[in-house]
């Protein structure tokens, strides 16, 4: 009886830093849970340390951030640095209180995708399928 | 035929003559409509909703039980709330020009904002605190920054609110010291801490050690200001934080309750003290959201409840262990980043709802905290909302003025009977404590997030600028940035200040931290508070804590 299906994606979801502002982050899981990815939930005060041993552990697709303490900038540029330096090279999606003028810094330095506040769940869905190579 | 038998009559008259055949010409805009609480809202409300509603049962007096019209007998008409802004952020000499100016155009209380390595015990120069320094708040690692916080305002005069939980002994600590190099004793000082600890479980996130020692250094706090504080406000229980992270108005009040329960539980075990020693001085902090006559209920219903829930539950006596004091903050996570400006109209609604509320104090949210920390002019219309409703609107003038109004009152007895079926829900499963720990209120929350971002997906929940009369660009708004110089100028003070401090007196004093954190009957608070005034950091005494209570890793909740 056993039908084949392709292997669900997995990605990973954190809070980068030390902001506990979690419900985003919960609700776009659920989202992304829902749209059949399988997601690794972090939870809260996540380093960029953290998050990137993580994703070779888990061997996620992608990973997708969020930070309303406005510290993205720099917590962002130092998660994609230590990516680098350790080979992980899945698209990293920024979500929170992110002022317009930083969308453009944050995508030169190589976030895949900015989602401010107000951005619907399918957009986010869209997102994540996207940066995986399944968009339409 | 009695008087209800009377009008429900006439009511069905009404439907079946003037509604009725309406409705066949002209529907309704909706099959349902319903509050943010998922209670079906009527057509018209009218005495018949109410039944055999008794006026002195349900209402009585302001001032007087069960406190439903209001805690005060004269309420604004005798004391405006207070204006009271949370802010701060950068470093000391930011947010003391901040404070200065706040006061300076008409605000009546300080609310202090601490950054996110202050709130979690990490001193500024700490690899994980870096990121955050003056953030969402000031950055206080130690006595010599509260100290220019606190430059030029009487601190004999102002109240002062504290958002500070893990570490609220540590600031208090530092608060004391500084007013008492003053020549200002700690006896005079009125204010609140927040010091809620259980709500950072449920909520809020910025907890450090696991529950029971948390727990602990809560009650440590309360029990040392029931002494030596008389007119401190040692807690400020807060659902405002379950409300933004997702909670629906009859989960804010119930576990607001919840978490207060399990206080009294703990004061009244490890202090040994009548519940009326302690319970006047804890406060509580809700949300305003826009929904008007639901937030007003919210507002009534949790009085009431609490008055009966000090009666009843805890056998107190003094009617001040019975009022609910309260400050209000305006929902944040309403506000939206599309169109900025229509966030001052939506602030401005639950503004009005608080007050109407009864609220103690108030914040209004600026029209740009959906984009960055606000502005001085984005603050400045926060203030002037607050001062249009106070002198201009009239609404302060007559105590509860929707008391009565069949559809609140209906609203207040339905929201009420809601939060007490999960506060006893709570019960059941032995108290919040444990609760927690289950993760039981974190999963209920977590869900109700979720099912309103589905139907603001499905646009059955409406957002301007945001799924309807959109625009397509997010206009630019002017925006503070924290100056990265803010952050060198506190790290640099920090380490003058441990090379010039005298060494042996501060190991000897976070020693004597770490010792009584070991013994369970020892209150925490002085051995912290001697630290402090000796010069050690936030970071070095969060660190010896730490060392005896561990870190708490928040249970899988889905």
């Amino acid at each position: 009886m056993s039908q084949e299906k392709p292997a669900r994606k997995k990605v990973l979801v954190a809070k980068l830093g030390l902001d506990g502002h979690d419900r985003g982050a919960k609700v776009i899981t659920m989202a992304l849970r829902d749209a059949g990815f399988r997601v690794v939930y972090l939870g809260v005060h996540q380093s960029p340390e953290d998050l990137v041993r993580v994703a070779l552990e888990e061997d996620v697709e992608a990973i997708g951030v969020s930070i309303l303490s406005g510290s993205h900038e720099e917590l962002v540029s130092d998660l994609l640095r230590i990516a680098k330096e350790k080979g992980v090279k899945v698209p990293v999606i920024v979500g929170g209180i992110i002022p317009p003028e930083d969308v453009p810094k944050l995508k030169e330095i190589g976030v895949y995708e900015v989602l401010p506040p107000g951005t619907p769940l399918s957009k986010v869905v869209e997102v994540f399928k996207r940066a995986l190579g399944e968009g339409e | 035929m009695t008087n209800l038998e009377k009008l429900k009559q006439k009511l069905a008259e009404w439907e079946n003559e003037l509604v009725l055949p309406l409705l066949k010409k002209v529907p309704e805009r909706k099959k349902i409509f319903s509050t943010e609480e998922g209670l079906e809202v009527k057509r018209v409300y009218t005495p018949v909703d109410l039944g055999e509603w008794d006026y002195l049962e349900k209402l009585g007096f302001p001032g007087a039980y069960p406190f439903t019209r209001g805690i005060y007998p004269t309420m604004y008409r005798g004391r405006p709330w207070t204006i009271r802004q949370y802010a701060g952020y950068g470093s000391a000499e930011d947010t003391n020009e901040r404070y200065r100016y706040l006061l300076s155009i008409g605000q009546t209380g300080l609310s202090m904002a601490f950054d996110l390595p202050t709130q979690l015990g990490y001193d500024p120069d700490h690899p994980l605190a870096w990121y955050e320094v003056g953030k969402v708040g000031v950055s206080v690692p130690a006595i010599t920054e509260m100290d220019i916080v606190f430059k030029d305002i009487p601190m004999d005069k102002i109240t002062t609110s504290m958002t500070i939980n893990a570490t609220a002994i540590e600031i208090l600590s530092m608060y004391v010291a500084v007013a008492e190099s003053r020549g200002i004793p700690k006896a005079v000082l009125d204010g609140t801490t927040q010091n809620d600890i259980l709500k950072e479980y449920i909520a809020r996130n910025n907890y450090i050690y696991p529950p029971e020692p948390s727990m602990r250094y809560s009650v440590d706090l309360i029990l040392y200001t029931v002494k030596e504080m008389p007119k401190w406000n040692p807690i400020s229980i807060s659902g405002y934080h379950m409300e933004e992270a997702g909670a629906t108005p009859a989960m804010e009040i119930a576990f607001t309750f919840a978490d207060a329960v399990e206080y009294i539980r703990w004061v009244k075990e490890r202090g040994k003290v009548d519940v009326d020693a302690f319970a006047p001085k804890l406060t509580f902090f809700f949300a305003a959201r826009t929904n008007l006559f639901e937030q007003v209920a919210k507002f009534r219903a949790a009085r009431r409840m609490w008055a009966k829930l000090m009666k009843d539950w805890f056998s107190a006596k003094d009617q001040r262990s019975m009022i609910l004091r309260f400050h209000t903050q305006t929902a944040g996570v309403l506000l939206t980043a599309q169109q900025p400006m229509v966030n001052i109209i939506r602030t401005t609604l639950q503004a009005l709802a608080a007050v109407l509320g009864g609220t103690q104090s108030l914040h209004v949210n600026s029209y740009d905290e959906a984009l960055s920390l606000p502005t001085e002019e984005s603050v400045k219309l926060s203030i002037r909302v607050q001062q249009v409703l106070l002198y201009e609107s009239g609404v302060a003038d007559t105590i509860d003025p929707m008391g009565g109004s069949y559809y609140v009152e209906w609203l207040t007895d339905q929201i009420e009977e809601r939060a007490w079926k999960y506060l006893e829900e709570i019960e059941r499963m032995g108290g919040m404590l444990r609760a927690i720990k289950l993760g039981y209120p974190q999963r209920e929350i977590a869900r109700a997030a979720y099912e309103w971002q589905i139907k603001v997906e499905k646009n059955e929940i409406p957002i301007i600028g945001v799924n309807m009369f959109t625009e397509p660009e997010v206009p630019k708004v002017k925006i503070l940035k924290v100056d990265p110089v803010s952050r060198e100028r506190v790290v640099s003070r920090l380490r003058k200040l441990r090379e010039s401090r005298d060494q042996v007196k501060v190991r000897a004093a976070i020693d004597n931290v770490r010792k009584a954190a070991e013994k369970e009957d020892v209150n925490i608070f002085v051995p912290i508070y001697e630290a402090v005034k000796a010069g050690a950091t936030i970071g070095e005494i969060s660190g010896a804590l730490r060392e005896v209570w561990g870190e708490w890793r928040a249970p899988e909740i889905f």
